[in-house]
């Protein structure tokens, strides 16, 4: 039994490993069809819930497993329960789409559930081959997923982009990983943490070559300028409810990745890191701006809208302060709610069977369906980061720590962006508002309704004390055990 | 003449950027980009192998064992996905994967 205790900070995968396996088993021994499919959904949500659950119920402190393969801190419960979260509601939010496709497959909520083991690895991961294992285990269940719509020509061929780009990006990680172990003689985070510290480490251009190769591969994942080719075509050709998932779990991870392997690996050298998360942080914001501009797919849209978002978050880890941590942290929080109540939007774009994906098809929303319009409005308000809501604080909380550490540029380059990129997020809601009203859309589902509401009223509620400073301070404790 | 370490990173580095230069300038096939990936892992693995021998340390050949089982399973699954893309478009040409731009 105390053998058994000792892998307790490990609980959470393992129960989700577990029902993993038993979904499965469920599955192939009922009938293939949308019930069974729903139910194995359903009861993927509760495994979620239960493994989110075990994870606040943990003691809040700092435990190391499988000879330091795998630590359990309170960056990676706070990484965890958003990955958890960010899967959870991507789930809910597919009944409908996938059914009415005839997708709601019982292999979908196990694909989901398992690259949401391989997430919780990842930011979990303070060894090479831990880090590495995550990573695959996450992807090889996203390219499934992307080209899950076998009927579909452009969800095969947005699995097949994926797949290449995602494979050409862990082999420049891997080869990374590969001097880096060479050149400090161990896998271990703690080891190459003290190389790193070294005084010497500056001169090792291995160490700083690996530690290079390694960032081009986690800036892949995060799809961050130059590596963000695959991205839009990956959000527009997969099905909406998993473009959902890919927006939201996937990128917290990769995210949580980055900075566990920066901030415990390669402490010593912020100088050689910061100028490559520099140069990505300020692409990105700009081609997320610039890019979006000539867009009419909201898909598409979305995913330079991400790129862009991604470059703010870096602004925060570019400042490489425990403050720019918790910045990063609270600005992944609050886009995980923003993305998803958006993506409850999209989804809700619907007239009988057809799934509506131009933004032009939003035109007089107001007037048809005044509800769903105003939540769309104040979600693009919020990731515009216009104040009072919750997009806006996002921004000050990266941007405050990077200009108090001296990063006048990236800041004043930070502030321009979004008020460039204000200009898509403002377009849609002038479409919404002010044109000619088109076809209704078919009623809203219970589950699209219900993600909405509650993203809207976590961005207007974000900004009272009484909600926003508990999440604000879990990202602060976060940000203390990464030791940035 | 003695080989030593630095021969071996040289095989691999060359093995990785044909494996790189094999994704970005074929035109012709997608089967050939799934073969450049691979050889960019085994590129890796001599990288890993070589270090583990000349460090007398085995973390590195542990390694090289699990990146050979998960290119093993990247391998099934994306020769999966290429059936699949090649019964909707009827080609695996990397010149007609283009339904999406912008």
């Amino acid at each position: 039994m105390s053998t058994l205790m000792t892998y307790a900070p490990a609980f959470p995968e393992l129960l989700l490993a577990v029902a993993a396996l038993l979904f499965l088993m469920l599955g192939a021994f009922n009938d293939d069809n949308d019930k069974t499919g729903a139910f194995v959904g359903w009861l993927a949500i509760a495994a979620m819930i239960a493994a989110g659950a075990l994870i606040v119920l943990q003691p809040a402190d700092t435990k190391s497993l499988f000879n330091g393969a795998f630590v359990v801190d309170q960056f990676a419960r706070f990484m965890k329960l958003l990955i958890l979260g960010g899967s959870a509601v991507a789930i809910l939010l597919s009944f409908d789409y996938l059914t009415a496709k005839g997708l709601m497959k019982f292999e979908y909520p196990i694909l989901i559930l398992l690259s949401t083991i391989g997430m919780m690895m990842m930011v979990s991961a303070s060894d090479l081959i831990s880090l590495y294992m995550g990573l695959e285990l996450q992807s090889l269940a996203l390219y499934v997923l992307a080209a899950m719509h076998r009927e579909n020509v452009r969800s095969s061929e947005s699995g097949l982009k994926y797949f290449v780009l995602g494979g050409l990006s862990s082999g420049m990680l891997l080869y990374g990983a590969s001097l880096v172990y060479g050149f400090t003689g161990s896998t271990e985070f703690s080891v190459i943490a003290n190389i790193a510290q070294s005084g010497t480490a500056a001169g090792n251009i291995g160490l700083i070559v690996g530690l290079v190769f390694m960032l081009v591969g986690l800036a892949f994942k995060i799809s961050a300028v130059p590596f963000h080719m695959w991205t839009p075509d990956v959000y527009q050709g997969a099905p909406t409810p998993v473009t959902a998932f890919f927006a939201a779990a996937p990128k917290m991870a990769a995210m949580g990745l980055m900075m566990r392997a920066l901030g415990s690996a390669f402490p010593g050298l912020e100088a050689q890191w910061q100028q490559v998360i520099w140069f990505v942080s300020i692409a990105s914001m700009l081609l997320g701006a610039f890019a979006a501009i000539g867009q009419n797919n909201i898909k598409r849209l979305m995913a330079y809208s991400s790129i862009g978002h991604v470059g703010f978050a870096l602004v925060g880890l570019a400042a490489g302060t425990q403050e720019g941590a918790q910045g990063v942290l609270v600005y992944l929080a609050i886009y995980l709610a923003m993305t998803l109540g958006t993506f409850a939007c999209i989804l809700a774009m619907q007239r009988g069977q057809d799934m509506i994906e131009d933004i032009d098809q939003l035109a007089g929303l107001a007037q048809n369906n005044l509800p769903m319009a105003f939540v769309l409005a104040m979600l693009m308000f919020s990731l515009a980061g216009i104040p009072p809501l919750a997009g806006f604080w996002a921004k000050v909380y990266v941007f405050w720590p990077a200009v108090k550490a001296g990063l006048y540029p990236l800041a004043i380059i930070g502030v321009v962006a979004s008020v460039i990129g204000a200009y898509y997020y403002l377009r849609i809601v002038k479409i919404m508002f002010f044109d000619e009203p088109k076809e209704k859309f078919a009623p809203i589902s219970t589950n699209l309704a219900v993600v909405m509401g509650a993203s809207l009223f976590f961005i207007f509620a974000f900004a009272i004390p009484q909600l926003g400073g508990p999440i604000v301070s879990a990202a602060e404790a976060a940000a203390k055990s990464l030791r940035l | 003449m003695e080989i030593g370490l630095g021969h071996y990173l040289t095989v691999a580095a060359c093995l990785f950027t044909l494996g790189i230069f094999g994704i970005f300038l074929n035109r012709k096939n997608v089967i050939v980009i799934l073969m450049s990936v691979e050889l960019m892992l085994l590129a890796v693995n001599i990288n890993l192998v070589a270090f583990s021998y000349f460090l007398q340390d085995l973390t590195g050949q542990v390694f090289a064992l699990f990146i050979l089982t998960v290119a093993a399973a990247e391998a099934a699954i994306g020769l999966a996905i290429i059936v699949v893309y090649y019964r909707n478009r009827g080609s695996i040409d990397v010149d007609d994967i283009n339904m999406m731009k912008g």
